[in-house]
């Protein structure tokens, strides 16, 4: 594996599924360069998946910031939108507030913010209503 | 088996992913809730659904799923199609119902 430390930025748009995905593919990609073992990578995208999709069917705009170095995967992903006013009942399986286009699209099951959780080593969500939210997450290369 | 092996078994109609009729399956994954694939759906397995939109693709592309069945005779959306050929991820068709076509492909795996 290489040494050095990558730095990597995109930018979200709330409501435009179709380009949603392409941060995930693009870290997928990397990590797999980086030799990457293929639990870390599968989790990881899964994670950054659904928090992108989150902005995505959630937020106005957002930026996702990526952070590689020799041991772990930083992501960084911090949106302007309606902030989460309960993030322990948001965690809950089940709990959306997707509106009732997002859902016929197959988004909306409430089950995107568990599956970070299940995804990521660590994850820490803030969120102020009417601002915007914050999610991090970090997974670690040698388990 | 291959997607090609099931698409001919089931007579499936192969509507784009051709580059991807190759690939080995290791199951299937029945489901119309995006988050409940991304969480569950293992690799290799072929996704049954309603679903059309290019989402699937970006989902199927990150959980390495071998295929796509849409039932009933939905037709995938045009960016959906594209997407699958880039990523050579077969999008197949049928007009049985989920039920159906899960039963078939869960038959066709498990036969010994
Ligand atoms: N970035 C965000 N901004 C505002 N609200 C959010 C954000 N992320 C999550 N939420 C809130 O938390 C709820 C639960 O999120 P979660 O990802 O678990 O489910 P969902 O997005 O509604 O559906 P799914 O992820 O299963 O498609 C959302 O419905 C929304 O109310
Ligand atoms: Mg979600």
């Amino acid at each position: 594996m290489s040494t050095g430390k990558m730095h990597f930025e995109y930018q979200v748009e709330g409501g435009n599924f179709s380009a949603a995905g392409f941060p995930s593919s693009q870290v997928k990609k990397t990590l797999k360069q980086l030799n990457v073992d293929g639990n870390v990578i599968r989790r990881t995208v899964v994670a950054l998946y659904e928090a992108e999709v989150n902005i995505v069917a959630h937020a106005y705009n957002g930026i996702i910031s990526v952070d590689i170095d020799t041991e772990k995967i930083t992501i960084l992903l911090k949106d302007e939108g309606p902030g989460i006013a309960d993030i322990k009942k948001a965690m809950e399986i089940g709990y959306s507030t997707a509106t009732p286009e997002v859902r016929e699209m197959g988004f909306g099951a409430g089950m995107g913010l568990s599956n970070m959780k299940t995804n990521a080593d660590h994850l820490n969500i803030t969120s102020e209503v009417g601002k915007g939210t914050i999610v991090e997450i970090i997974n670690y290369f040698h388990q | 088996m291959t997607v090609s092996d099931i698409a001919v078994s089931l007579g499936l109609k192969i509507y784009g992913g051709e580059n991807g009729l190759s690939r080995e399956i290791s199951g299937g994954y029945t489901s119309d809730l995006l988050s409940d694939v991304m969480g569950h759906a293992g690799a290799g397995k072929v996704w049954i659904t309603l679903q059309t939109h290019k989402n699937i693709m970006a989902i199927a592309s990150l959980k390495e799923l071998a295929a796509i069945i849409l039932v009933k005779e939905y037709l995938p959306e045009k960016d959906m199609l594209d997407q699958s050929n880039i990523e050579d991820i077969p999008v197949l068709g049928t007009s049985d119902e989920a039920f159906e076509i899960s039963g078939k492909l869960f038959n066709l795996l498990n036969r010994r």
